[in-house]
């Protein structure tokens, strides 16, 4: 028999294949090491004290203040508001979705539901500043032009498939028996729904509004366009705000040169930014794994 | 087995897993050069992983391994030597379910072994496409539309284009498990025929759960239960004296 | 007990319709925003809209550099991202399937689908526009929007390789195929309308995407087209954005005469993806 030469054309490939994967590794890496060694420059001359403890954020400014409240504020703001609209109506598409239509309607709703995620977001902002803002204006007389409630709604809006789509998987794993245990006790309908299947999927829900709300904390365009560029600390959703995405936007718009304080801000902002969204995407997995695991 | 058969694949102390799971264990075996040895057995008794460690397959599945020598020709094909890939080409396959490649004509098919190794002997293309046909007695209902799709195909005829596609490799053994457990009773009969005709040539393996077909097609018979060989005789003998009392509940029905 | 008094039965059906309703309501307000849009566009999208370069005057400016910038940018990315992203999805599937180095590398590809693309934006301004040194050009956006789209362009052909039947493989071989030669010869063209459906997708999200390209350092204004790889830029999203910010309510028209263009890219891109995945089906085998 021909000896065995493993052909080196064969390893080259596979060698080759390997590479590719790795790019995301290095990828990881990259951002890793990017982000924090900007950030250690940073706090060479910003001291730990006055990143978490001052109320002002103004790097630009003469007097600088490089507070990370304000913007971290309007960042949570926007996103509770986005969260507030998002998880009620996607919850709702979710059962609806799961528990009501039929196998023919759920198949053509959801890709129709998450053509609301493939909108650009430089659309949805268009939106938010245009049309969002002045209706709202007419509602809340002393609403700004720029302010945290009309990016946040339209943002809710955004990141509904997320949370259906996530949510539904959870209702979904729920055994039938659970359910028919309930029906057979005599519960009906929304009995079952609200008092055996919703608990039951709640780590999944829990997991989909996380993951919506790491979305809405990294989400750039909307909030540069409609929520302003001026970072307070507030929690105010009628005035004018900066979020962290917004800031590094701002920031790249002007002429910063590199190395200096504004320019390792945006590395600051960004690894505060890649904290909280990686952590949170990290519990939302472990939420989802565990229903996978006691679910089904 | 008699001395004056030479034996093809002889296989001595061979264990194989999937995991933590050990499907097989302690397998002792000789199958002898052109004849058909059918391995039968209740379904997970080991008969497909064992046909599927002589030509090296079971090691793709994740997490599988084996333990234990086979030799082909005295030649020990799990030696560090020995290259998997050369070896299948020696030891040809046909599966469960028909499997033509989906975007290839029939003509194709029976080339892809070659094509898909870049094979030097592709110059002779045509006659190997009739060659190979004819052996898998396919050659009449297909010759005139070579280039259509070999999905087209009745679930039979892919089958036994599957044997051509294996024929063209020019392998020495075939190894063929539950070649006909897919198709109907006169799809069955001609493969059946087939394989006749075909161990004059080659060595061929064949499990089967079909007892009937065992005992029609081989000249020898392995019972495998649980992952060890019960008995191995000559077909006839297996099936009108048995020795093991296993062995013999099996084939009169009392459980499998 | 009564049997027949149907308990519940107007809740029941006052909830059913108020999750309808969630559905309905934000598709409902999607399409009467992309309807105000249109009309808001005012006339402005002719065709010399889309060939004329950003001006001064409102009414005389055009989308040309940021249409290009866009359709360079995109397929310098499909060019660079679908290479890798195939050669990933098939170590990932054919070579190392439950390996250790799969293991890990899954893991970073599962953590870098949730970062938001404003850091991969800090990522390419830091490696490729600095370190690099390509500049804020082309090429570096480039590069920065194929490690955004990476992660999703391996999700989905892995996907698509998932599709292809373990049969084939091992018919391959049996035959005594190499595993390259398998997955060359057999598995990728059976998955490859697949993998490109799945690819034509994660690159429309691409168009798009304007804050990692703002943060890179593609321009706000240009009145010129990108001459090489190493040139400025600016594209679609951003030129939009650009109108956007201005005051001047007429700028708000080329917004959205801007914003019809991006959506009707991204319309003609999905339905050709929605278009190849039906003949996909069609021609199903297995």
């Amino acid at each position: 028999m021909e000896k065995a030469k493993t052909p080196l054309r064969e390893r080259i490939i596979e060698g080759g294949l390997l590479c590719c994967g790795a790019v995301s590794v290095i990828t990881t890496a990259a951002i890793l090491v990017i982000l924090l060694i900007e950030t250690a420059g940073f706090f060479k001359e910003v001291s730990l004290m006055d990143f978490f403890a001052d109320t002002q954020w103004t790097p630009l400014f003469s007097e600088k203040h490089f507070g990370i409240w304000p913007l971290l504020s309007g960042t949570l703001l926007t996103s509770a508001i986005a969260i507030a609209v998002a998880l009620p109506m996607g919850l709702l598409a979710a059962i609806y979705l799961s528990e009501f239509a039929a196998e023919g309607v759920r198949k053509t709703l959801k890709p129709i539901l998450e053509v609301l995620a493939g909108v650009p977001t430089i659309v949805y902002g268009y939106f938010a500043l245009v049309y969002v803002t002045p209706i709202l204006q007419k509602i809340i007389p002393n609403l700004s032009g720029f302010n945290a409630l009309s990016p946040g709604l339209i943002m809710g809006i955004m990141i509904i498939p997320m949370v259906s789509s996530l949510s539904e998987d959870a209702l979904h794993a729920i055994p039938a028996t659970l359910k028919e245990g309930a029906f057979a006790l005599g519960a009906d309908k929304l009995g079952t729904l609200f008092r055996v299947t919703i608990p039951s999927a709640l780590s999944g829900i829990m997991a989909s509004a996380i993951l919506a709300a790491s979305r809405a904390i990294g989400e750039t365009m909307i909030v540069a366009i409609a929520a302003g560029q001026q970072p307070r600390f507030t929690f105010d959703p009628r005035v004018p705000i900066e979020t962290m995405t917004a800031y590094i936007v701002q920031i790249s718009l002007g002429d910063t040169p590199t190395g200096s304080i504004a320019y390792k801000t945006i590395f600051v902002v960004g690894a505060s930014l890649f904290i909280m969204t990686f952590s949170m995407n990290i519990l939302s997995r472990k939420l989802v794994r565990r229903y996978r695991r006691g679910g089904s | 087995m008699s001395s004056n058969e030479a034996a093809k694949i002889s296989v001595r102390n061979l264990n194989a897993w999937f995991g933590e799971k050990l499907v097989i264990r302690d397998i002792d075996i000789e199958i002898p050069e052109k004849q058909a040895t059918a391995i039968i057995g209740p379904s997970g008794c080991g008969k497909s992983t064992f046909i599927r460690c002589c030509n090296r397959m079971h090691e793709l599945v994740p997490g599988a391994r084996v333990q234990g020598s086979i030799q082909l020709d005295e030649e020990s094909i799990y030696d560090r030597s020995i290259d998997p890939v050369l070896l299948r080409r020696r030891i040809g396959m046909v599966f469960q379910k028909p499997n033509p490649f989906p975007s290839m004509s029939i003509r194709d098919n029976v080339l892809s072994g070659l094509k898909l190794t870049k094979s030097g002997r592709l110059k002779e293309a045509d006659s190997i496409v009739e060659n190979a046909l004819q052996q898998a007695a396919l050659w009449d209902e297909v010759k005139d539309r070579l280039n259509d799709p070999g999905i087209g195909l009745s679930g039979g005829q892919q089958q036994r284009l599957c044997i051509a596609r294996a024929l063209a490799v020019e392998p020495e053994v075939l190894l063929m498990d539950e070649p006909c457990s897919a198709l109907d009773p006169v799809a069955t009969a001609r493969i059946e025929d087939l394989i006749h005709g075909l161990k004059d040539d080659y060595t061929i393996v064949i499990v089967t759960h079909n007892m009937q077909q065992a005992a029609r097609v081989s000249d020898r018979t392995a019972f495998f239960l649980m992952g060890e060989l019960v008995e191995y005789r000559g077909t006839k003998r297996m099936f009108t004296t048995p020795k093991d009392k296993r062995t013999e509940d099996y084939i009169t029905g009392k459980f499998g | 007990m009564k049997l027949n008094t149907r308990r519940g039965r107007y809740t029941e059906t006052v909830f059913q319709f108020l999750c309808l309703l969630a559905i309905a309501l934000p598709l409902v307000l999607l399409v009467l925003l992309l309807a105000d849009v249109i009309s808001d566009t005012h006339g402005r999208l002719t065709w010399d809209f889309l060939t004329s370069y950003p001006s001064r005057k409102a009414e005389r400016a055009g989308i040309l550099p940021g249409l290009v910038g866009s359709i360079y940018l995109i397929s310098l990315t499909a060019a660079m991202a679908l290479p890798i992203g195939i050669g990933a999805a098939v170590y990932l599937e054919e070579y190392d399937k439950r390996g250790k180095l799969a293991a890990l590398i899954e893991l970073n590809i599962s953590n870098l689908a949730g970062v938001p693309s404003i850091i991969y934006g800090l990522l390419g301004l830091e490696l490729f526009v600095r370190i690099i040194g390509l500049g804020s050009s082309l090429l570096a956006g480039a590069c920065t929007m194929t490690l955004l789209v990476l992660p999703i362009m391996i999700m989905s052909s892995r996907e698509a390789l998932k599709t292809i039947p373990q049969s084939f493989r091992e018919g391959a071989y049996a035959l005594g195929a190499t595993r390259w030669q398998t997955v060359r010869q057999v598995v990728l063209p059976l998955a490859l309308p697949g993998i490109l459906t799945g690819a034509i997708l994660s690159i429309s999200r691409a168009i798009g995407e304007a804050a990692p390209l703002l943060v890179v350092g593609a321009l706000a204004y240009i009145t010129f087209l990108p001459s090489g790889l190493d040139s400025p830029f600016t594209v679609l999203p951003i030129q939009i954005f650009n109108w956007v910010s201005r005051p001047n309510q007429s700028f708000l028209e080329n917004a959205a005469a801007g914003i019809v263009v991006l959506m009707a890219a991204m319309l003609l891109l999905n339905s050709f993806a929605i278009i190849l995945r039906n003949r996909l089906h069609k021609r199903r085998y297995w």
